[in-house]
């Protein structure tokens, strides 16, 4: 079987573009992506892509073109981006098609996500009596997880010191601003032990990236990066997620965690292997948890870590180098696409002020969210 | 004459009644127990009608810091009215961890693992004039 690569990648600047559609940023950065690599659009024989609330992807072919090309509508939640990639690589893999797009686009209104009880399967009383938030649900999971592991709340705050400092770095990112440890700690406290600048808020982007056959690939770049793995997996009985009014007595493992020993196992690597890391910060304890889930230490060691900077782009395990969801916000559609978009400038060495030195060879990405499922991928260049 | 008092959800929790308890469903083939039992989260066939414990262990918390959007949130308060209200998880043994709204939202008050008992609180009036009524957990005293 072919290996899959991508030899291009564009992207909408993420934050708040007035005037400017989620659709028309997702076409933007599907237009740079083909410039990327010098290909045209109808060059392309496939599509994948999704929006949570920016409309249906496939009418990108307005503003694209119609070349009447097989064009899959992906809606898997926080993991679309990645579900979108995962149907990339299989078609690719399978020998179907070699070359094709996944993209991935949005545009939320402002403030905390609206949730309605209905469309998540519960009853109305649920959302009636205040108990219906995603901020709830991440407050209550690390508060559990700090005392569990006798984590300090400043670990909250470096997490999000971290994020606006390589925000600063990167041109595309939505808060690009550097926010002092004290002004993190001292910011309105949303939901316990989590204050303000601490989450992410919904936002709008757009990201794009062109897959291809090895074969095909290399006609059109000298610099494929490799997609060694993908992987999507959902929850199991008694893991902890959001709009749970109950949860088992007996914790299971995340979904994160099966979904990165299945990204693992698939490149033949391990964590130790990745240069360069993009994990799922919704907010500063996602990051936090997610360290430990993907395997790049044990429950506890994320204190000592973080304050001896080996997160940082200069660290050992460089995480979230694009400044990740809090500084770049959330597009629920786009966001598993930038972690791949970052990792790839990345190990090009393209990535300007914020590159990791030492010609990074092995990224990883993943995503996490609602209703409680993962993706993550492991790229070589 | 006292408003008329009723529940936000019929089958919730046992209403009226002297001593409220939780209404959940437990699953004969594995004994998982599920709240609330109102949710089909197991065909009836397969499963038992249970009333949860009212004590239990509080398992994690937090302080909601801001109104939630209305919808789905239907709570009396405005932005200028609002305040914080704690939300956790109670773990009842032998049974299931439910959440529930607290009756504190002073982050001093609470500790993971403390003792916890379930009570009946106010929660806002309905277009009839009645006082809906919903459940939360509070920290055993002593």
């Amino acid at each position: 079987m072919t290996d899959v690569c991508i030899i291009g990648i564009g992207i909408h600047k993420f934050g708040r573009t007035d005037g400017m559609s989620g659709r028309q940023q997702g076409a933007f950065a599907v237009r740079e992506a083909l410039k990327d690599c010098g290909l045209e659009w109808p060059d392309i024989q496939f599509a994948f892509g999704g929006s949570a609330a920016g409309g249906n992807a496939d009418s990108l072919v307005n503003e694209l073109g119609l070349t009447g090309i097989q064009f899959v509508n992906v809606s898997n939640g926080c993991a679309t981006g990645g579900s979108a990639l995962l149907s990339a690589y299989s078609a690719i893999k399978a020998g179907q098609y070699d070359v094709g797009v996944a993209v991935g686009f949005d545009k939320h209104p402002r403030g905390a996500f609206n949730a309605d009880p209905k469309s998540s399967g519960l009853e109305t009383w649920y959302g009636e009596t205040g108990l219906m938030l995603t901020t709830q649900f991440f407050g209550m999971k690390i508060q559990k997880y700090l005392h569990d592991y006798d984590l300090s709340p400043e670990v909250l705050g470096l997490v999000a010191q971290k994020a606006f400092r390589n925000g600063k770095l990167n041109p595309n990112a939505w808060r690009r601003e550097e926010v002092d440890l004290g002004t993190i700690m001292n910011s309105e406290m949303l939901s316990d032990p989590l204050t303000k600048y601490m989450f992410c808020s919904p936002a709008e982007g757009g990201v794009a990236l062109i897959l291809a056959s090895e074969k095909v690939a290399r006609r059109y770049t000298n610099r494929p990066v490799f997609l060694r793995a993908v992987s999507m997996k959902t929850r199991h009985y008694g893991s902890f997620e959001v709009f749970s009014p109950y949860l088992a007595l007996q914790r299971a493992p995340a979904p994160t965690v099966f979904a990165s020993k299945a990204a693992y196992e698939m490149a033949g690597l391990g964590p130790e292997d990745m240069h360069v890391i993009q994990i799922q910060d919704t907010e500063s304890g996602a990051e936090i948890m997610h360290m430990a889930e993907n395997g790049f230490c044990k429950d506890g060691e994320q204190e000592k870590l973080l304050r001896e900077g080996a997160t940082e782009i200069t660290g050992r395990m460089p995480m979230n180098t694009d400044g990740g969801c809090i500084a770049n916000g959330e597009p629920i559609g786009a966001s598993g696409l930038r972690q791949v978009y970052e990792v790839v400038l990345q190990l090009r060495g393209e990535a300007g002020a914020r590159q990791v030195q030492n010609n990074p060879k092995s990224g990883y990405t993943h995503v996490y969210g609602a209703p409680g499922l993962s993706a993550c991928t492991i790229l070589q260049n | 004459m006292a408003k008329q008092q009723v529940p936000v959800q019929e089958g919730l929790f046992t209403w009226p009644s002297d001593n409220p308890q939780l209404i959940a469903r437990r699953e004969k083939k594995t004994g998982r127990v599920y709240f609330p039992a109102i949710h089909n989260y197991v065909a009836d066939e397969d499963s038992e009608e249970v009333l949860l414990g009212t004590r239990g262990k509080l398992y994690t918390w937090t302080i909601q810091g801001f109104l939630p959007k209305n919808p789905p949130y239907k709570g009396p308060e405005t932005v200028e009215t609002f305040k914080p209200y704690g939300v956790g998880y109670i773990e009842l043994p032998g049974e299931v961890i439910v959440e529930s709204r607290l009756t504190t939202a002073d982050p001093k008050d609470l500790k993971i693992g403390m003792e916890m008992e379930m009570t009946i609180i106010p929660f806002r009036e309905d277009e009839k004039g009645n006082e809906v009524v919903t459940f939360a957990f509070a920290p055993v005293k002593g």
